[in-house]
């Protein structure tokens, strides 16, 4: 899939407490998510952010707690793919699992604002304002199975449809 | 000759139907115990719902524990606690916990001896990892994952490279797990293991007992690692027996098995550690520390770190007959209430009130920036929790450094980070 849209810039473990607030997790519904995303790392994230946009990052974007409301309220946002140079293991899975596109890249070239187009299936990364192309890491095939299937519950959803539990 | 395997690898293979896994294969794994708590539980029992399955899977396997807003800290919370109360009536969920026989869920998991040596053990939670010391495999996952589980049974998991982590030698007087764990971090980074696991062994472990084991691992996390697992042993094997209710089995890794790192550390010269704001990996000695004339408002003794029986007899030891600075606050949690009533028994409690502090009911609280314990604007915690990340207390110009619990009473009776020997 392309997206097009403007970047987010943040930098090196972007925590999910950043990423969403454990003060906020009492309440785990789509507005809840969407209204704190990013809030202790750029409070006016929610109020800036507009379907389509990116986020780019540093190394260990969503490192800390395994809360699935990460890449959720990230989701809900309407960011259709996060980019940064490596991710914590279980954002990473949780990303994945419910369909958030994760991509791996040297992100130094990429500046806060930035117009990108991402192509999901390839990788490439083209920057529109800087005229430059950069290539993400391959998506694993199992991942990209798993987000093409709309998510790992989709996927439980079809399993049971064929033939049950085992 | 078959190729030597690590006990990590071990434990994942006899949990799936193939005859061999090596680093990077990713599986479909059979898991023994699926945990989520009442953050992490709602959102998975929500996705359960929709897959369309009959029942759980087994509902001896599935544990629930409502500990990180639990006493209820408000009606939002109130309502996913009765999700997971809702939840384990509908399908007779053996492992539920109400407050009163509860606690932090990875403290009550061993000592209620529902965990087990051998295990392969999800939970979406970050820190089920901490498991690895009684030799399981255990991972945090998310809520789809854990809503997976409860359909089949079953999760994927990449099969981990492995580093082995060598600690040799005794340590010194007041160093803990803790202390070694923050060193570690502090040497390889917070994600210096990331999509890696780690396994802890030399003839330190020999020296220090179950509870530092605990500590260890459960912090594996916060260098990225997907477990950090201890070789059963002797220590292992007191700690279980009289816990265990089922069968478990101890496994050990190959000579020759194959590591991507190995990693030696001399322990003699570790001293207690302090990690500075806003990362884990922000490490120093607590000399250093001391020196730096930290002044602090608050210090929490808990958590599934550091909130176990051994903790609380070490923080009373320093606190016994003394009175924590004015103008600070001491909030003690014992993690489960099986710790709170030794504590009690012990007369922990009376020490800790004594001097000026206060004992919660068990839960993660302000560990996590819930409750019990927020911290204003500009205000500095030392504690014995696992993350120091901006506003991870409460506001976000807060600060939160991280100790073993000694370095956190101590620094309670002088209100500023200090060496447990200037407090006595």
């Amino acid at each position: 899939m392309i997206f097009k849209g403007k970047v987010f810039k943040f930098g090196d473990n972007i925590d999910t407490d950043a990423i969403i607030p454990a003060r906020y997790l009492n309440d785990s519904s789509d507005e809840n998510l969407k209204k704190h995303c990013m809030e202790d790392a750029d409070p006016a994230f929610s109020s800036n952010i507009s379907k389509g946009d990116f986020i780019v990052a540093g190394n260990n974007f969503g490192c800390g707690s395994s809360r699935e409301h990460a890449p959720r309220a990230i989701k809900v946002s309407g960011v259709p793919v996060v980019i940064a140079k490596s991710f914590a293991r279980i954002f990473y899975r949780n990303s994945f699992n419910i369909g958030l596109f994760i991509l791996e890249a040297n992100t130094d070239d990429i500046n806060n604002g930035d117009m990108l187009e991402v192509n999901t299936d390839s990788g490439e990364i083209k920057n529109l304002t800087k005229n430059n192309v950069i290539n993400a890491k391959p998506i694993p095939e199992f991942m990209s199975e798993l987000v093409n299937a709309g998510g790992l519950m989709e996927y439980a959803r079809k399993r049971v449809k064929e033939g049950g539990r085992r | 000759m078959e190729r030597p395997l690590t006990i990590t690898e071990k434990i994942i293979l006899n949990h799936t139907d193939l005859g061999e896994v090596k680093p990077g294969d990713i599986v479909n794994a059979r898991v023994d115990i699926a945990l989520g708590n009442d953050i992490t539980a709602p959102i998975a029992i929500k996705e359960f719902e929709t897959v369309g399955i009959n029942g759980v899977f087994d509902r001896q396997k599935i544990v629930l524990v409502p500990d990180h807003f639990v006493p209820n800290k408000d009606i939002l919370s109130a309502k996913q606690a009765k999700m997971l109360r809702e939840f384990a009536k509908t399908y007779d969920i053996k492992y539920y916990f109400e407050c009163g026989e509860a606690g932090v869920e990875h403290a009550l998991l061993p000592e209620k001896g529902i965990v087990l040596p051998g295990d392969l053990v999800i939970g979406a939670d970050s820190h089920t990892c901490t498991y690895g010391a009684l030799g399981t495999f255990a991972t945090g996952v998310g809520s789809t994952d854990l809503a997976y589980a409860f359909a089949f049974g079953e999760v994927w998991l990449k099969v981990p490279e492995l580093v082995k982590v060598v600690f040799t030698g005794k340590p010194k007087k007041w160093v803990s797990g803790k202390d070694l764990v923050l060193y570690l971090i502090g040497q390889i980074g917070v994600s210096g293991a990331n999509y890696m696991a780690l396994e802890f062994s030399g003839n330190t472990f020999k020296h220090l007992g179950m509870a530092d084991r605990f500590t260890i691992s459960n912090m594996a996390i916060e260098a990225g690692a997907k477990s950090g697992i201890f070789e059963p042993d002797e220590i292992t094997e007191e700690y279980v027996k009289g816990r265990a209710n089922r069968d478990y089995i101890f496994y050990r890794s190959d000579e020759g098995a194959k590591y991507a790192k190995v990693l030696n550390f001399n322990t003699e010269t570790i001293n207690p550690q302090v990690a500075l704001p806003h990362l884990p990996e922000n490490s120093v000695d607590i000399s250093e520390a001391s020196a730096k004339n930290i002044k602090i408002d608050q210090s929490v003794i808990g958590s599934c770190t550091n909130g176990r029986i051994e903790d609380l007899r070490i923080a009373a030891q320093i606190l016994k007959g003394k009175k924590i600075a004015k103008y600070t606050r001491l909030i003690v949690i014992p993690a489960t209430v099986e710790v709170y009533r030794t504590a009690e028994k012990e007369g922990l409690i009376d020490i800790f009130l004594d001097a000026g502090g206060v004992v919660s009911t068990p839960t993660c609280g302000p560990c996590l920036g819930g409750y019990m314990g927020i911290l204003a604007d500009g205000e500095r915690a030392i504690s014995s929790t696992n993350r120091n990340f901006k506003g991870r207390m409460g506001d976000v110009t807060s600060e939160v450094y991280l100790a073993n619990p000694a370095v956190c009473a101590a620094s309670a009776i002088l209100g500023k980070i200090a060496c447990p020997e200037e407090a006595m």
